[in-house]
């Protein structure tokens, strides 16, 4: 077993002191799950065997794994989770030759890369995948640098093992530096058979969630709130027939979540030396979870997001949904720190040490409480006719005043701005809640400068995001279960369940790509708008109302730059990966922020974001929690 | 046509749209109880809204440039059928031996189902009397299917009937699970039945089910004792433990009532009216 692992890393470019430590983990890990069934053929877990080189042979098969004492059959790539770690290098053309040894059909999809559509990966969109003992030889240039990862795209093959990195050196020579450099991969696993979990969901859409509201959370609150403000506090949700605590269709009940393939009790050991400054790149290669990551007595400086350079940012946490990634930098001084990573709905976390050395560990801290979504989740961010109805003193606790804060900063401070004028509605404002929002700024709204209005109507409409929300005939319809009329578009919050913990955590308005990464400035030409969707009770998903299989594609003209407004009408967080081309974010003003190729649009949120497509042919666009793509949350686009 | 002929055949269809039109309110109440929700779900669309189409260019998944030609491949589980058996009641009263059971079955996606439903009494080791809804379910709304098909009534003792149904089943406000259905049978019968139950959770396993059911007819049915108008009644309550969320055994109490001409033809017959079962049992779906 040894002997393959060291055939598998490659010599070049690789520290003699990395590859020591690549054989030593090795050595740890091959003693520890292993004890339960010494068989040569079991998958290998832990920190992924690294290839490099410009040609790369792939074999997918099935190999058993064993997380929970049940031995159940993965889906792996060269026999390990993660599947091997891939460092390219960027001007390099490679060719990576992918075997199916499967009964089924196979895929990779190369997440984040800029390449040939056909290189792409998406059965039934690039082509028409891997079928059982073909060998298809992918081919392209890498025109990128920054850590990115594959995954496969047929059926649920990614939930059962199908996801490693891919680390794309820069030609130039690297500009982030550290001294160690560890890929932290997250992921989640089951032992029942996707299909029947999905299944499942389609029956009881809440069988996984075990974070309902019972009767004694009522009882609590009636106690402080009375029974009114009990009963106010759920009206919403129990007239709406859906669930304040929705944060994740499926939870621990079934999934045992990994870090680099390791179970919590597994306990992934990354090691550094004193003094040293370790760069880390998380992924997110779970198929249904996202997780809020933290490193308890280290600062996380974020320099990379989705592989592309970021101005460096302070945080102690960041929430990232499946597809995403980001590259932190951190200077431990202790002896040993647990990573941890809990899911967004608290049911569990992945964790994993960073020491000195193997064997110590740190104290792995509780799960935080389950937070209920917040108005701002459901209605967004001025529905001011839902508060007129409402119990004021009942709706504190409900309100969430990072969201208030958020609300300021968007339309308070952007009123100031000329386009704002289309977009502001005066109805919506004499609604307005004055009580509940202490924190707004009224001197920003008496200091309003309506010359600037008429000024500025002459100027493109076209250079900021269009506020008009438009809903698309087909979200009336019975696969639609919320349309918010007043969404929010602040990108400073955190999120449900991260808003005023006390800690500092990183939000899409902290993102700005380093100079020279956002390379197209030019006004957008039109806008195309499209609205999350779904209806949680029948477990459906869509986008604009129709699932997939009724959908026709978006089309993009090569070479336009082309706005893309993305309407979360969800309480779910939506993870939208496009592939083939970038997704430059913009705030609400119009300012470009930063380059992804993921980007989580929150429940009730608006966001948009300009691409310019330089490679023709058909792609996909979807939702990145498996489930959701599966069920339609899935657009093709193509691009003539 | 003789006129008594039109009025005998008009009557039930009369009644049903009686039946239909005094479920509207419901149907208002499940759209949504106030403006808000009623604005955030369902409704119409209205006439400028935006056309999901708009940005296709006129291609389709199968259609236009770069397209891989042939029948479509990729095709996702909005596409897929799956299927479900809920064992919704399946309970046994100790005191009367006597056991019912309540089933339902569906095939389909997510929008267009095959749907059974089947409840029955058994005693003595026979099945007394069954009830089997064959219908098509059809996702109408946010939350609510409409349901057409047949009814096939099998009485141990008694006259079998058959009817057509037509019904509508889901979820409304405040988590109310509503199933009604009104029926059409032979020579002008008719019928109605109407079922509710709520969800009260102590615990994420420990769920309090209270449940109500109301059964009316058109006509005298004496054969199998049931008299016109409001037949009968049931309340139950019942708790169970989930050990998984698809296997809860239960405990409970299920009081029922003949009503009206109904109780009169159960007293003549010296049978009786009013009935308290405690009943242990388990509720399943796989």
């Amino acid at each position: 077993m040894k002997k393959d692992e060291s055939a598998l890393i490659s010599h070049q470019r690789f520290s003699r002191r990395l590859f020591v430590k690549g054989l030593a983990l090795g050595g740890v890990l091959s003693t520890m799950p292993r004890l339960l069934y010494a068989n040569t053929n079991d998958t290998r877990l832990g920190s992924a065997p690294v290839l490099s080189g410009q040609e790369i042979n792939l074999v997918i098969a099935e190999t058993p794994v064993n997380f929970t004492g049940v031995t159940r059959m993965a889906t792996t790539v060269n026999g390990s989770i993660p599947a091997p770690t891939l460092r390219l290098r960027e001007g390099d053309e490679v060719t990576i030759r992918v075997t199916n040894r499967l009964s089924v059909s196979t895929s990779i999809h190369w997440h984040g890369i800029i390449l040939p559509y056909q290189m792409d990966g998406v059965p039934g969109i690039s082509f028409r995948g891997i079928e059982p003992g073909e060998t298809f030889e992918y081919r392209f240039t890498l025109k990128q640098s920054g850590t990115y990862w594959y995954h496969s795209h047929s059926g649920f093959q990614e939930m059962t093992g199908m996801y490693g990195a891919l680390i794309v050196e820069p030609r130039e020579g690297e500009s982030i530096q550290a001294d160690q450099d560890h890929v932290i991969q997250l992921s989640d696993w089951t032992d029942e058979d996707p299909m029947s979990a999905f299944s499942k969901l389609k029956v009881q859409s809440d069988a996984y969630n075990f974070n309902q509201p019972v009767v004694g959370e009522f009882l609590q609150d009636a106690s402080t709130l009375g029974t009114s403000g009990a009963l106010e506090k759920r009206k919403m949700w129990n007239q709406m027939r859906m669930n304040p605590t929705d944060l994740a269709d499926l939870s621990a009940t079934t999934f045992t979540y990994l870090m680099n393939g390791m179970t919590p009790a597994g306990n992934w050991n990354g090691l550094f030396n004193k003094g040293e400054r370790v760069r880390l790149r998380f992924i997110n290669g779970s198929s249904n979870s996202f997780y809020d990551v933290r490193i308890p007595g280290l600062s996380l400086t974020v320099v990379q997001a989705d592989g592309q350079n970021v101005k460096p940012v302070r945080v102690d946490e960041f929430r990232f949904g499946p597809g995403e990634t980001y590259d932190v930098l951190v200077d431990p001084q202790d002896d040993a720190y647990t990573i941890f990573a809990q899911s967004m709905d608290r049911s569990g976390y992945a964790s994993g040490t960073l020491s000195v050395r193997p064997g110590l560990v740190a104290p792995v801290p509780e799960l935080d409480p389950v937070e209920w979504l917040a108005m701002t989740d459901m209605m967004g961010a001025m529905d001011h006719s839902a508060m007129k109805g409402m119990d004021h003193s009942a709706m504190k606790p409900a309100i969430d005043h990072s969201a208030m804060k958020g609300m300021d900063h968007s339309t308070m401070k952007g009123m100031n701005d000329s386009a704002m004028k289309p977009a502001m509605d005066h109805s919506a404002m004499k609604g307005m809640d004055h009580s509940a929002m202490k924190g707004m700024d009224h001197s920003a709204m008496k200091g309003m400068d309506h010359s600037a209005m008429g000024h500025n109507m002459e100027t493109n409409p076209l250079e900021t995001p269009s506020q008009t929300v438009r809903h698309a005939s087909t979200e009336y319809g019975p696969s639609v279960d919320m349309r918010v009329d007043t969404p929010r578009t602040n990108l400073d919050d955190p999120g449900i369940g991260l808003r005023n913990n006390g800690r500092r955590v990183l939000t899409l308005a902290d993102l700005r790509s380093v100079t020279g990464v956002l390379d197209d400035d030019r006004v957008p030409t039109r806008e195309i708008e499209l609205h999350l969707t779904g209806n949680m009770e029948r477990y459906s998903w869509s986008i604009d109302g129709l699932e997939f299989g009724q959908s026709t594609p978006v089309s993009l003209h090569h070479g336009e730059r082309v706005r893309v407004i993305l309407q979360n009408d969800t309480m779910m967080t939506h993870p939208m990966h496009l592939h083939g081309m970038w997704s430059d974010l913009e705030s609400a003003e119009g300012d470009l922020l930063v380059r992804r190729h993921t980007i989580s649009v929150q429940p009730a949120q608006r966001v948009s974001f300009l691409t310019t497509p330089h490679d023709f042919g058909r792609w996909a666009w979807h939702c990145h929690l498996l489930f959701h793509m599966d069920a339609g949350m899935f657009r093709e686009v193509v691009v003539s | 046509m003789k006129p008594v002929t039109f009025v005998k055949r008009l009557k039930p269809l009369t009644v049903i749209a009686a039946l239909v039109m005094s479920t509207s309110p419901l149907l208002a109440y499940a759209a949504g109880t106030d403006a808000n929700t009623a604005k955030a779900q369902g409704g119409e669309a209205p006439a400028d809204a935006r056309d999901p189409h708009a940005y296709s260019d006129g291609y389709t998944l199968e259609k236009g440039p770069y397209a891989l030609g042939g029948p479509r491949q990729l095709k996702l589980a909005d596409e897929h059928k799956f299927w479900a058996i809920l064992g919704d009641r399946v309970e046994y009263d100790a005191d009367s031996e006597t056991g019912v059971f309540e089933l339902q079955g569906w095939y389909g996606t997510t929008f267009d189902r095959l749907t059974i439903k089947l409840e029955g009494d058994i005693a003595d080791g026979r099945l007394e009397e069954s009830q089997t809804d064959i219908l098509w379910s059809h996702a109408s709304s946010t939350y609510f299917d409409t349901q057409f098909g047949i009814r096939l009534d099998q009485y141990d003792e008694g006259t079998d009937r058959q009817w057509l149904a037509a019904g509508l089943q889901g979820l409304a406000p405040y988590w109310f699970e509503l199933d009604m259905t009104a029926y059409l049978g032979e020579s002008g019968r008719t019928a109605f039945s109407l079922g509710a139950e709520y969800e009260l959770l102590f615990t994420q396993q420990l769920v309090l089910q209270p449940s109500a059911e109301l059964n009316f007819y058109g006509q005298d049915d004496i054969e199998n004792g049931l008299g016109s108008g409001l037949t009968d009644a049931a309340l139950g309550v019942r708790l169970r433990y989930e050990i998984t969320r698809q296997f809860a055994p239960y405990i409970g109490v299920e009081w029922t009532s003949k009503v009206g001409q109904t109780a009169d033809i159960a007293r003549a017959a010296n049978e009786s009216v009013r009935d308290t079962r405690y009943v242990v049992g388990v509720k399943f779906w796989f």
